[in-house]
């Protein structure tokens, strides 16, 4: 990354700066969704961007999630490089055709004929009161397709770069964004021209004495237990994979054979989830180095409830975290 | 005669009506070879024939530019022919051949090439009225004045999608041209069991034009067609397009008894009084385009080359093991 400075953008900010730059820069990216023009998409993180390219360039859309989707990957298929913006991850079930049997198939189908460069930006997380049908993280059905690619961002920088990666990228790529993070989380991004590759792993903070390894808003979490921790003498390593597929195995690999131990943690659901596709990566990649076995935390297996004490009680925090670290470094 | 049909009589000149004769047998007698294949044990998988319904897919294809785009279904060899796909590449990839248009990775299902125009042939009914919609959506974005047409059986008159992308159409006025190809079945039950209403109303209600047509009658398809590409690509926005037809034969290769759904009867009466091929041929011959003799002549000619082609597609060879991970990204 090029001259880091001072200036501290919310992630929303990174997002737009990043969907602008592309757009300047590549006269074939489009914004298409609910809302996004002069509303600025309801979580206000597109603003401006109409002001600025106009509605021949940020399309303001019925409500029609398949079919907008479905724009998209012709559109993508025949020339253009559309954004998708798909208001909240729950309406990711209403694009699965398009995602998953047309766009992740085409260029496999077609023998290589066909590409579809197109972003489809959608969001993940709880804790808004928001209810069951607006507060789930379905990122790891969209991993479990090949022909996708998943990017899932815990800081502005990342987004930023990640981002600006993903419209570049000649495949159809989702891109979730927490919804929580958008506007209360906020972090250093270098003003010059960066990208960040797709499939390499950061590590947020370097340990020694157990790997967290978290995704999106977990890794806040993680490096909150990972302070916590530093308290009782236990030095946490926080890794986060930035993007799902594809996947850096290597750098998880290598935190875990490092520490000997590992906890995976994300905001999915826990049964069949991410949290388990990257335990096991790292039990066959660092079994013999491991003191313990990989742990998993994810969010209850229960529809995200409304009421407050229930919602919080089903993602997983810091305290949950930092218990769990204890006892596995405790017993090994 | 009205003005409309002078005109279709005008535009479709003795040139265009012998050529449209020569494609709609090509359609016939690749699909001969691939029942033939099949028959064999040769062919992997599944065919959906399109014999009968040849009419369709050649007056729209004559109406369009080889730009434009295409988007098919499951029943899309006569989309992918009338397009201008080569019958050796076509059969190469129904046999999954390393040659087939998709390196035998797609199959009848799901033949796709961009030297035509085609975006794909559709297993999903209905999947590809999205992608249809955005090769249009792009036409007006980056002002190339493509028309996009999206073929589809009636039964694909029940997925929503179509609604979707019908009003998006509308409102943005994109130049595409729903064509819904009615053979009166959705796979093995009539249409009538399953489409309630008007099924030109459902277009009109977006405010988006339908017409109706013989889609026996070539010539007919292709004027109609004709006003609704040239209109659709000076602006004049979407388009739905009703032809009515029949397919000779079962949803697929493998559907030979179909007493329970319809009367040998019903298909005999089709073949031989609504047979797109023999209604042209007769026209051309009381026109006096051609002669007996002549359409005789091209039937084996045009025999002659699906045979050849299928003889390519069997010498050819499979492909490298090491395709299957190859293209999953680009
Ligand atoms: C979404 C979906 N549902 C069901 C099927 C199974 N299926 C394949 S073809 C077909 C009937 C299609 O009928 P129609 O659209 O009228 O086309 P036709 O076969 O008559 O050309 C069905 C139900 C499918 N391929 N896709």
């Amino acid at each position: 990354m090029p001259d880091t400075t001072d200036r501290e953008l919310t992630f929303a900010q990174a997002v737009r700066e990043a969907l602008a730059e592309e757009m300047r820069h590549d006269s074939r990216v489009c914004i298409l969704g609910e809302d996004v023009a002069e509303a600025g998409t309801p979580f206000k993180v597109l603003s401006g961007l109409v002001e600025e390219f106009g509605t021949n360039r940020v399309f303001d859309t019925p409500i029609s999630e398949a079919g907008f989707t479905g724009i998209a990957v012709g559109a993508a298929m025949t020339g253009i490089r559309p954004v998708v913006d798909i208001m909240f991850g729950d309406f990711l079930t209403l694009t699965m055709d398009q995602m998953v049997n047309q766009a992740a198939k085409i260029h496999y189908m077609s023998g290589g004929k066909w590409k579809v460069p197109m972003v489809l930006r959608t969001t993940l997380g709880a804790s808004r009161r928001s209810a069951a049908q607006h507060s789930q993280s379905l990122h790891a059905w969209l991993c479990h397709v090949p022909g996708l690619k998943v990017v899932i961002p815990s800081t502005p920088a990342d987004a930023k770069g990640l981002l600006k990666t993903a419209i570049r990228d000649e495949n159809p790529v989702i891109f979730f964004e927490d919804k929580m993070m958008h506007h209360k989380l906020k972090g250093p991004v270098p003003t010059g021209e960066y990208t960040i590759p797709l499939g390499v792993a950061e590590v947020k903070r370097i340990g020694k004495d157990i790997s967290l390894i978290a995704t999106s808003s977990m890794v806040q979490v993680a490096l909150g237990a990972a302070d916590m921790l530093a308290e009782i003498g236990i030095s946490a390593e926080v890794v986060d994979p930035r993007t799902l597929w594809p996947l850096d195995e290597k750098t998880l690999i290598d935190s875990a054979k490092k520490t000997s131990r590992a906890i995976v943690i994300d905001e999915g659901y826990g049964r069949y989830g991410v949290t388990s596709e990257l335990a096991s990566v790292i039990s066959e990649g660092a079994f013999y180095d491991l003191d313990g076995p990989v742990l998993r935390m994810g969010a209850m297996h229960v529809p995200i409830p409304f009421s407050p004490p229930l919602e919080d009680l089903t993602v997983p925090t810091e305290k949950m975290l930092f218990d769990a670290a204890k006892k596995l470094c405790s017993k090994s | 005669m009205t003005p409309q049909t002078e005109e279709a009589v005008n535009t479709f000149s003795k040139e265009l009506a012998l050529h449209a004769y020569r494609q709609m047998l090509r359609i016939r007698m690749f699909e001969e070879q691939v029942n033939e294949l099949y028959t064999r044990a040769l062919m992997p998988g599944l065919a959906h024939l399109y014999s009968g319904e040849e009419a369709i897919a050649v007056g729209i294809c004559e109406a369009l530019k080889k730009e434009d785009y295409v988007t098919s279904t499951h029943r899309g060899h006569g989309h992918c022919l009338a397009k201008g796909a080569t019958p050796n590449l076509m059969f190469a990839e129904l046999l999954g051949k390393e040659a087939g248009y998709c390196h035998g990775k797609g199959g009848s299902m799901h033949i796709a090439d961009p030297a035509t125009g085609n975006l794909g042939a559709n297993a999903i009914v209905g999947g590809s009225m999205g992608i249809a919609t955005g090769a249009a959506f792009s036409s007006k974005y980056l002002k190339n004045d493509l028309v996009a047409v999206c073929f589809f059986g009636e039964g694909a008159l029940g997925q929503g999608l179509l609604y979707e992308v019908l009003n998006i159409a509308q409102l943005w006025k994109l130049p595409v041209i729903y064509v819904c190809e009615n053979n009166l079945y959705n796979e093995y039950t009539h249409y009538s069991e399953t489409t309630a209403g008007d099924i030109c109303a459902r277009a009109t209600a977006f405010g988006v034009k339908a017409e109706t047509v013989d889609g026996q009658d070539v010539q007919a398809v292709y004027s109609k067609a004709k006003q609704l590409i040239d209109d659709a690509r000076a602006g004049g926005g979407p388009a739905f397009l009703l032809c009515n037809t029949y397919r000779y034969t079962g949803h697929h290769v493998g559907d030979i008894n179909r007493d329970y759904y319809r009367t040998k009867q019903e298909e005999q009466e089709w073949k031989t009084r609504r047979d797109p091929i023999l209604l042209h041929g007769e026209r051309l011959l009381h026109e006096g385009f051609t002669d007996k003799a002549t359409l005789d002549a091209l039937e084996s000619e045009v025999r002659e080359e699906m045979k050849a082609a299928v003889e390519f597609a069997i010498a050819a060879p499979y492909p490298a093991l090491e395709e299957v991970e190859m293209h999953v990204y680009a």
